[in-house]
């Protein structure tokens, strides 16, 4: 059987979510949650999700052989980081002091206590969670059908810090201004969770499952925006 | 901006409904997958299940329902009720649930609390604490108001927070059922004693009590059962009546 979406299994939490999701805007495709590096390698496009601490999710990675197949699969084709999915493509977490895959220069970093609190003085509670707006920093094929700032469901503690500004796909706000998506080539990742975001979510999902991001321009295009 | 969330609470036994939940046209009150999904085109923010089936027979049931209604509604869904060991929340996650709410075992067995956090990250993990005024403070309840423990709320808030919970359900004993409005006292005390968000519950009769406990109680999220469920306000229309009063919301 051929696998159009492999979704990476590392023991890192719910991965149903992620794959009836996608199922769900992917209803003809052939969608495997798996731990098979073979199967990962084999796929058309990879979905690379995560919960829960950084040293675990990498302890798992490991343990279960997948650093290769997720470092090929985010040099090669397309690919979809969420969550601790995201930031473990960087090169560090400061989350239990972790070295992180390397595979986008930056690290990631806590919302530091002492920042958080609003304009008013009021208390803002970590982790981050809930429904926050996401600012559209470039156009992007995914980014096409949703409207600038709509809104995306957060929970997360920790955010990325990318060392090339150009890799910042979307922006939030926590009261500073933070990195919540990123791409380059062929990977996009969201700190947010498309798949609990209902529709806007779901957009972004089907616009994954048919990016071919050798063909940014064309999608640059049909958004209506510029490209840089 | 981040938007407070508003949560309508489904209690569900033996794989049905119960509240009679009055939608308009709803072809079947009992329907989770149909509740659900209403509930969802409202612009619910998170749904809550909580399990009240009696029988442990039935138990599995609410996995069906978590699993058929994850396949459908693309928002958080949260579970409670009869969460007793970590093979418990696995279940619950594994069928599709985002979070899980544990209760009266946190009381009874606190290293569940860690145990899940720890294996499943605190994201996934809520407590509910059932409280209940009593003199100058509150105390926490378990067996859903039944039993007192002797714990003082605010500190077993701030000890759930410490051993890994990733948000706290708080529901006045007091206040539940009456209509109301919040214990805002003790909303405000524990959200002002953890760093983590706290969803308020118990006692809502009005729009303006979810607008009280936001802004008066200073909660992260409002759940609500009843006024819902009976139709006499809907989620839409409390979204719209937070925003003027100057709540973030997601609309």
């Amino acid at each position: 059987m051929s696998v159009d979406i492999a979704v990476i299994d590392y023991g890192m939490g719910n991965l149903r979510s992620v794959s009836k999701a996608i199922e769900h805007v992917a209803p003809s495709a052939s969608v495997v949650v798996t731990s098979d590096p073979a199967v990962i390698a084999a796929a058309g496009r990879v979905v690379f999700p995560g919960q829960g601490a950084a040293p675990d999710c990498m302890r798992e990675i490991d343990a279960r052989g997948l650093r290769q197949a997720i470092v090929d699969a985010a040099r090669s084709k397309p690919f979809l980081g969420i969550c601790m999915g995201m930031q473990v493509l960087f090169e560090h977490s400061e989350e239990g002091d972790t070295a992180c895959l390397g595979i986008l220069p930056g690290t990631v970093q806590r919302f530091p206590h002492e920042a958080m609190h609003d304009d008013a003085g009021n208390k803002l509670k970590v982790p981050h969670m809930g429904w926050n707006n996401v600012h559209q920093a470039m156009p992007h094929p995914l980014w096409v059908g949703i409207e600038e700032g709509a809104r995306f469901y957060f929970v997360h503690s920790y955010f990325v810090q990318p060392t090339a500004p150009d890799v910042i796909a979307g922006f939030s706000h926590y009261p500073f201004p933070f990195t919540c998506a990123v791409a380059t080539a062929n990977i996009f990742a969201v700190q947010f969770h498309p798949e609990k975001s209902q529709n806007d979510g779901l957009t972004l999902l089907g616009n994954f499952v048919t990016w071919n991001p050798g063909e940014r321009d064309t999608a640059c295009d049909m958004s209506g925006a510029a490209c840089a | 901006m981040l938007a407070k969330r508003i949560i309508p609470c489904l209690d569900v036994t033996n794989g049905r409904v119960v509240k009679g939940v009055n939608f308009v046209e709803l072809k079947d009150a009992g329907d989770p997958v149909e509740i659900a999904r209403r509930y969802n085109e409202a612009g619910a923010d998170e749904l809550t299940f909580l399990d009240i089936t009696a029988s442990s027979d039935n138990r599995d049931l609410i996995l069906h329902i978590i699993e058929a209604v994850a396949s459908e509604v693309f928002i958080p869904l949260t579970v409670g009720g009869g969460v007793r060991v970590v093979g418990d929340v696995q279940r619950l996650l594994n069928a599709g649930a985002d979070k899980v709410s544990i209760n009266t075992s946190a009381v009874t067995n606190p290293q569940l609390v860690k145990d899940a956090a720890d294996r499943y990250g605190s994201q996934c993990i809520v407590v509910a604490i059932d409280a209940k005024r009593a003199g100058d403070h509150w105390e926490v309840f378990t067996h859903g108001g039944r039993t007192a423990t002797g714990l003082d709320a605010v500190e077993w808030a701030k000890k759930m927070e410490n051993l890994g919970a990733g948000e706290l359900l708080l529901t006045s004993m007091d206040r539940d059922g009456t209509k109301s409005g919040f214990d805002l006292e003790l909303t405000r005390a524990i959200s002002d004693a953890v760093d983590i968000p706290i969803i308020a519950s118990g006692g809502v009769g009005t729009l303006q009590h979810l607008v009280d406990g936001v802004k008066e109680g200073r909660a992260d999220a409002v759940l609500a059962a009843s006024i819902f469920h009976f139709g006499e306000y809907g989620v839409d229309e409390a979204k719209r009546y937070m925003k003027q009063h100057g709540i973030e919301v997601r609309l």
